[in-house]
């Protein structure tokens, strides 16, 4: 019943010896480069970022980053280790939704050609909380934020009808309470 | 009022090395390099310059600097290509936790990216083979970039740090501090002295429980400095030593509780007691493939006690029972103020056995063998010159049978296993120490990847000992093929070798063959005396087709390990390479 999403989209088929779903958060110095090194402790070890947020920190020097992450479970602990170990890396914690809010965004692009399709379409969006940023004659740009999952199920209805693009911003995380991120 | 000395950005640099206490640069001029090595001649300074004649000697030469004397060197390279031929020096150095500060030349700032006459991204080639990296933009970050490159490069788990200077930074008039401070909000080297207290005790509790305990010393214990306390926990609960290649010398190899080296090549006690103990008591080495070969069966009825400076060593290659994280001086200071003597006569024993069924040997006939020439070098020694080597087999049997009762005089490349490294490093170790025996041992191989560097050590009148165990093979490899590939030779024949004896005259050191085994010492003596005069190089024409053993196959286990050669055909090693 549902149709193919856009390559963008797709969802890589489950695999046992990979771990998917798990955020770390970074705190590093807001310098040129700095990416560069923490990609490469996940590229060498095969592992894959699904998803990155960088901005600058609110004390400028610093940036704060949120990668979600897949790979061999097993080196996970190594690969916290080793991202704290660089010099640019003032800390890096794992998060998991027990103990911390995540946040996620998705911009969807719909095809809605005739008043039915498109009030089904708005049924789904306000159903989710989201807002309709864009709305042309045959097109409709939607904004939907919460968890990954929630996200998830959004874009997984959505895709009854023809989603032209989606664009996500990727997971940001905040440490519940006063502990700090 | 006295007219503000100006300097530019280069002779800001210059000040600050020297400042430092950098005592030699080592390195290899070229035009994005140009101000810093004016500025060599324009600042008055203590540090002394050493043209080099290809730039991964430079490297190898700050590496062998370093491993004399636990001090960082500098490389000062040009932009491009000077800068890529450091690559494998750097590499040699991270791999194996040695100081290093490399400095770049680079195109001017408003080039970079636009392909500019040797323009290369060095700052992003390197990254994954230094401690930490810089690309300098502005003129006044140099004192501060510089002090900060050493401090890394120096503290905790020591390695190589990289600065890439434009010309125009370097160049430019400099009016920032040049006593700016330190700025590294991610960087806490002193954390390593904030050792737990619980894992310290709940590794005294394993020691107390113990019948039979062994220290696996590694080059963590030799760079903590942490000999003594090694001695005291060792000789305390009467616990057997091995060490790993790095770490030769942290512990007395002529100990009677040592044991000497472990792993691929290791002694067969070594290896047996690593089989057969119920406590491993690792200071300082990070469980390298090489000694620890199939993973899951290694210490499997064992204890494991970790102790290491660096946390990502945690659980990287074997889960510890304890972990130790912290340096191995200020861990073993503690450790030993909760241990009492345990009762190891029965394990002493039985290791002393070991050590008699299963010696060190090699065949005394039918030609000339490197165990032989080996031998004789650590008599003629005393066993206290600085021994550099290559890669191969050589190293095997150097380490095997030069035994080392002092840290920093074995100086070989480990993690990287870099050919080449021998002979420069033993250069970088002679600067260092001017006063000490120092010898490279190399391979035919190994030898003439670097081997202009005789014209720097001629030039520089050195008393090196350059000792070719020359078989005409590239031995190792061909021994592989032997074991594990029916024997077909490939890519091994070193076919065209020159005469190195004559071609070290042709540079100017003195040149001497030796064919013979009634001759090896002779001739030892013979260049211990000639080196008075300059580098002495010793051409031993060895046996072509001889194999090292013990011999543990790659990602075997400790127990598979081969005393002598096989008697079956054997299964290529699955392991890492």
């Amino acid at each position: 019943m549902s149709k193919t999403i856009t390559t963008t989209d797709r969802k890589p088929k489950p695999r046992p010896d990979v771990i998917g779903g798990h955020t770390l958060s970074m705190h590093v110095n807001n310098q040129p480069g700095v990416l560069m090194r923490i990609c490469q402790v996940f590229a060498r070890r095969a592992y894959n970022i699904d998803s990155l947020v960088v901005s600058q920190g609110r004390d400028p020097r610093f940036s704060r980053l949120t990668l979600g992450i897949s790979g061999d479970p097993a080196g996970l602990d190594q690969i916290i280790k080793q991202c704290d170990k660089l010099v640019d890396v003032i800390h890096c914690t794992e998060h998991t939704p027990a103990n911390a809010v995540v946040r996620d965004m998705v911009l969807v692009k719909i095809e809605v050609s005739g008043a039915e399709r498109r009030t089904e379409v708005l049924q789904i969006i306000e159903h989710f909380g989201g807002k309709t940023v864009d709305m042309s004659e045959n097109s409709m740009i939607a904004r939907i934020e919460g968890d990954s999952e929630k996200v998830d199920s959004a874009i997984r209805l959505l895709s009854n009808y023809d989603i032209i693009e989606t664009v996500r911003t990727g997971k940001v995380v905040m440490a519940r309470g006063e502990q700090t991120t | 009022m006295a007219k503000q000395v100006e300097l530019d950005g280069a002779q800001a640099l210059i000040k600050t090395l020297d400042e430092l206490g950098i005592e030699y640069i080592f390195g290899y001029s070229g035009g994005a390099a140009l101000p810093i090595f004016d500025a060599l001649e324009t600042v008055k300074s203590n540090i002394k310059f050493v043209l080099t004649r290809h730039e991964q000697g430079a490297t190898h030469m700050a590496d062998g600097y370093a491993r004399a004397t636990g001090k960082p060197a500098v490389v000062l390279v040009t932009s491009g290509p000077g800068a890529g031929n450091t690559i494998t020096g750097i590499m040699t150095a991270q791999m194996d936790s040695v100081p290093m500060i490399i400095i770049t030349g680079q195109q001017v700032t408003w080039m970079l990216g636009k392909d500019a006459f040797q323009e290369a991204d060095i700052f992003g080639i390197t990254i994954p083979v230094v401690k930490h990296n810089y690309l300098v933009r502005n003129t006044n970050d140099l004192p501060r970039i510089a002090r900060e490159a050493y401090h890394i490069a120096t503290t905790g788990r020591p390695g190589p740090v990289l600065i890439d200077v434009p010309k125009n930074v370097s160049q430019s008039p400099f009016s920032g501090d040049l006593d700016a401070e330190i700025d590294l909000p991610g960087y806490h080297p002193d954390e390593a002295f904030d050792i737990d207290d619980d894992a310290i005790e709940q590794a005294s509790r394993l020691i107390a429980m113990s019948k039979r305990p062994v220290i696996l010393a590694g080059h963590g214990a030799m760079i903590a400095g942490a000999e003594k306390e090694l001695m005291q926990l060792a000789t305390t609960l009467g616990c057997p030593v091995t060490n790993t290649l790095l770490g030769k010398g942290v512990f007395p190899e002529t100990h009677d509780l040592s044991l000497g080296m472990l792993g691929m090549h290791g002694t067969a006690y070594a290896n047996k007691a690593m089989c057969e103990c119920d406590l491993i008591i690792n200071i300082g080495s990070r469980f390298d493939d090489r000694i620890i070969g199939q993973a899951d069966k290694f210490g499997a009825n064992a204890k494991i006690i970790h102790v290491d400076i660096d946390p990502a060593e945690m659980n990287k290659m074997i889960r510890p029972d304890v972990q130790v994280v912290g340096d191995a001086k200020e861990a073993l200071k503690r450790l030993n103020k909760q241990i009492h003597p345990l009762d190891t006569a029965d394990w002493l024993d039985r290791l002393t056995g070991y050590k008699k069924k299963f010696p060190l040997h090699y065949k005394k006939q039918g030609g000339l063998r490197m165990q032989q020439v080996l031998d004789e070098l650590f008599e003629v020694t005393d066993g206290k010159a600085i021994v550099t080597t290559d890669v191969g087999q050589h190293q095997m049997w150097a380490a095997q049978f030069y035994r080392n009762d002092e840290s920093w005089k074995w100086i070989s490349s480990g993690g990287a296993g870099t050919m080449g490294f021998g002979f420069p490093a033993a250069i970088g170790a002679q600067f260092a120490c001017p006063d000490d025996i120092v010898v490279a041992v190399v391979g035919d191989g190994g030898f003439q990847m670097t081997l202009c560097e005789l014209a720097t050590a001629v030039v520089n009148k050195l008393p090196v000992i350059i000792l070719v165990l020359n078989n005409h093979y590239l031995g190792m490899v061909r021994q592989w093929q032997e074991l594990f590939f029916d024997n077909r030779e490939s890519g091994v024949d070193l076919d065209g070798n020159p005469d190195f004896a004559k071609l070290a005259e042709a540079y100017g050191a003195a040149g001497l063959t030796v064919k013979r085994p009634a001759d090896v010492r002779k001739r030892l003596e013979e260049a211990l005396e000639l080196r008075k005069n300059g580098p002495v190089l010793i051409n031993a024409e060895c046996i072509k087709t001889e194999n090292v053993f013990p011999m543990i196959p790659a990602g075997a286990a400790l127990e598979d390990m081969l005393i002598e050669p096989p008697k079956h055909k054997m299964e290529k090693p699955v392991g890492s390479t």
